[in-house]
């Protein structure tokens, strides 16, 4: 993968072709929540619209995933000063604080379930349903991106190497993006109620 | 291979070119060493463009094949088709009685539907853009290969995955989906609405998704490899146009591709979770379903959002390729550099905001529609630059009328005439008469269906060289281009008549239409050109089959005398494209002509002239 490294040195544009390959799929992944969204305000413009509280089990999950990331980002920084056991411990918090947004999620739909929010029935409830559902892919996603960075931390000698690096910065780019795009549609669900 | 004299151009890239020590580490050599690795998984961009060019072939015949069963029936309705029966099986029905048969209404339709997907979605836009896109970008560029060549495999396989679950679709019991390439909900949403809208459907929105992911993962390759890896001295402003319509087509298809995943995410809901996104009371068989509150218009609205954008996504990359046919075999440089790249651009931009023009007569407020009329007719003027431009480049030129150059002129003349139905359909009032007529489906097989596959074969016979190092056979591909030209013009000049007329697409058979028997004969017509076209491109599929082993074999690296750098790799381009160092550019792509020359290559340095000239500007 050196190879790649050298191909690209002598271009004008100095950022890594993966990090850029890692942007443009970031711009088409929010064109898909954009398009879900505009889906959302037409149909919930057309009437017949069934409005409910969010369950405020949605905040607590925010806060968990935004402080993952903040972890995850920490865990980078102790990376590049040569901290091994920090570094190896935070990414793991991070992890862990990952899956407990996923599971917080699920309360999350559990709770709406109990209050008669079906995803069979009015489509506000259908829309709740997939834009998270499918927000919580993209996590996993993150999370699967997660488990290869701490099979390498664990598994393999501590060194600091530019593969290694661009590494770690992808996942955590990826994993903001995640945290961003939440904070988005949180933020779209609630003054679009 | 025999050792050939070092030209100009080794000596150039030798003295010029820049050593990234690519091949002192071996690393990308290494995964070619064994068969399946060279040819199957391979992630060497030159043999993934020739899988997808296959692939594009194959899938191409299956949906031209469909083609032509449909026009039988439409041409022919009471003839027996029982001659099919070993091929369709029960999909022939036999009458007893005089022991002819006919072709099941509902297979009919589940033609008209696989081959609206198949050429839409495998062939003009995994055949073509995929094709081209891999093998031009980083050759042209000067690159080693594509940013991730491990993505570019993935979406190779991708491609190939979503081929072959359409590929069993079409042996299920049920049938393949049948209600039409655009799947409008409720026939695609509800699986008991008809025989193919049930395991047919399923299957349709998997093997879509997956095609998808891969035009994802290859689109985010080329437009990383387009802006981060050319060589030294490639500005964007020296870029062949071929490139800039590979970059701006993956930039449309990223923006629009997941607006179409995302259409397909709801409607897997309706259809596997009980929701109601896109259905509202609905009676099927006389039962009320519970389905309350959803609108089939806003499935629609997702599709066009992704189904305009991917007419350009087929035509852009055919345009790209007729422009650098044109340039190169016109000995002469293309007209209006700037102006066609600034139309490619207005022409993407414009693609995202023309969306419901085609649906004007799904109840969409007129008031509205007026803004997609003004949109719709405005693509006509980047449209018209780049015809005029395309037309100013054979304007004195020493044209040469091979093969590759014919149908780069056929796909210029297919282009106007296809694009100026385009002005009729794209106002709303005339639509009213037009819409669901034979007039647009005239209208949209030549402007983007004939017209794309000519700026295919114009990029096949022109790159032939580069990726199986022989020549097609020059004479098999004048005739196949004049049988395909009259052909095609046979096929859908008389639908327009037939169109304004209003008889309606996708319909059976018009015998219970008494005003749509006068046009009996001009069906027949239409499908015994059909017919003959079909032949032609059999014709075509040998000459390239034959030529990969019989063909005449190339001598020289660049036959053609084109500037591109393409042509200063090695005849039988090895991994990593140049054997030493990467060439690098120190002008456009288009210097033909100049100072006296025939052409100069974009590796030759500037003369003291030039320079002199350059510090001028």
């Amino acid at each position: 993968m050196d190879t790649l490294t050298q191909r690209y040195e002598h271009t004008t544009n100095k950022i890594h072709p993966l990090k850029f390959a890692l942007w443009i799929g970031m711009a088409s992944i929010t064109m898909m929540f954009g398009a879900f969204t505009s889906a959302y305000v037409v149909r919930q413009s057309a009437g017949n619209w069934l409005e409910f509280e969010l369950p405020h089990i949605f905040f607590l999950s925010t806060i968990v995933l935004l402080v993952s990331s903040l972890i995850l980002h920490s865990s980078y920084k102790s990376f590049l000063s040569g901290k091994e056991s920090k570094y190896k411990l935070l990414l793991l918090t991070s992890f862990v604080f990952g899956l407990a947004f996923l599971v917080l999620q699920y309360q999350g739909w559990m709770a709406l379930f109990s209050i008669g929010i079906d995803l069979k029935g009015n489509p506000s409830g259908s829309f709740l349903y997939v834009l998270t559902g499918i927000h919580a892919l993209h996590v996993l996603g993150g999370l699967a991106a997660l488990v290869v960075g701490i099979l390498t931390a664990y598994t393999r000698k501590y060194k600091v190497t530019e593969r290694r690096k661009i590494n770690f910065e992808l996942t955590l780019q990826y994993w903001h993006f995640v945290d961003i795009l939440w904070v988005y549609l949180l933020i779209f669900l609630y003054i679009s109620r | 291979m025999a050792e050939i004299a070092k030209t100009n151009e080794d000596i150039l890239i030798e003295e010029q070119g820049y050593d990234d020590h690519f091949h002192e580490h071996h690393e990308g050599d290494k995964y070619q060493s064994s068969f399946i690795f060279k040819y199957i998984f391979s992630m060497d961009h030159k043999i993934i463009a020739r899988q997808f060019l296959i692939t594009g072939m194959i899938w191409a015949i299956i949906g031209a094949g469909m083609s032509v069963i449909f026009r039988l029936q439409l041409g022919f309705p009471d003839d027996s088709l029982a001659w099919l029966k070993p091929l369709l099986g029960r999909w022939i029905q036999m009458n007893e009685e005089t022991g002819t048969g006919s072709l099941d209404p509902q297979f009919y339709y589940a033609l008209v539907t696989m081959h609206g997907t198949i050429i839409v979605f495998f062939v003009l836009t995994a055949g073509l853009s995929g094709t081209f896109s891999n093998l031009l970008i980083p050759l042209q560029l000067g690159a080693r290969d594509m940013a991730s060549p491990f993505l570019n495999m993935l979406s190779y396989w991708f491609f190939f995955l979503a081929g072959v679950i359409m590929f069993y679709s079409l042996f299920l019991s049920t049938g393949p989906f049948s209600g039409g390439w655009t799947a409008y909900p409720p026939l695609s949403a509800l699986p008991q609405a008809s025989s193919g809208s049930g395991a047919g459907m399923t299957l349709w929105l998997v093997s879509l998704t997956l095609f998808v992911v891969s035009v994802l993962l290859g689109g985010i390759n080329y437009i990383t490899t387009v802006l981060n890896l050319r060589t030294k001295g490639m500005s964007l402003w020296r870029m062949p146009l071929t490139i800039w319509a590979f970059l701006v087509t993956a930039i449309i298809a990223l923006l629009s591709f997941p607006v179409l995943a995302s259409g397909f995410f709801l409607l897997i809901a309706d259809r596997g979770l009980g929701t109601s996104f896109y259905l509202s009371d609905i009676f099927v068989a006389g039962q009320a379903l519970d389905y309350t509150g959803g609108s089939p218009i806003l499935f629609q609205h997702l599709f066009w959002f992704l189904g305009h954008p991917e007419v350009y996504i087929i035509i852009l990359p055919a345009m790209g390729i007729v422009s650098e046919v044109l340039s190169v075999h016109a000995r002469k440089p293309i007209f209006g550099y700037k102006a066609m790249v600034y139309s490619i651009l207005a022409i993407a931009f414009l693609s995202f905001i023309v969306w419901a023009h085609h649906m004007f007569m799904s109840g969409v407020n007129p008031f509205i529609s007026n803004f997609f009329v003004i949109f719709t007719l405005i693509i006509a003027v980047p449209s018209a630059v780049k015809v005029f431009n395309w037309i100013t480049t054979l304007w004195g030129g020493n044209i040469r009328l091979n093969s590759p150059m014919l149908f780069a002129i056929g796909f210029v003349s297919l282009f106007i005439s296809g694009g100026l139905t385009g002005i009729f359909l794209g106002n709303s009032a005339i639509d009213i008469q037009m819409h669901d007529t034979y007039f647009v489906v005239a209208h949209f097989h030549i402007v983007m269906g004939v017209a794309a596959m000519f700026g295919m074969f114009a990029g096949i016979y022109h790159w032939y060289p580069k990726m199986f190092g022989r020549f097609m056979n020059e004479t098999l591909g004048k005739l196949h281009f004049w049988l395909t030209l009259v052909g095609a013009y046979a096929i859908f000049w008389p639908m327009h008549y037939i169109g304004m007329a209003g008889v309606p697409r996708r319909y059976y058979r018009f015998d219970g239409f008494d005003a749509f028997g006068q046009f009996t004969s001009m069906n027949q017509f239409i499908t015994i050109a059909a017919i003959i076209v079909f032949a032609a491109q059999i014709l075509f599929v040998v000459n390239f089959f034959w030529s990969i082993h019989k063909g005449r074999k190339m001598v020289t690296k660049n036959p053609w005398g084109a500037t591109t750098l393409e042509w200063t790799t090695p005849i039988q381009t090895g991994h990593g494209n140049w054997p030493g160092k990467i060439p690098t550019v120190h002008r456009w792509a288009y210097d033909y002509g100049r100072d006296g020359r025939e052409f100069i290559s974009q590796i030759e340095p500037l003369s003291e002239k030039e320079k002199a000239e350059e510090d001028q500007h």
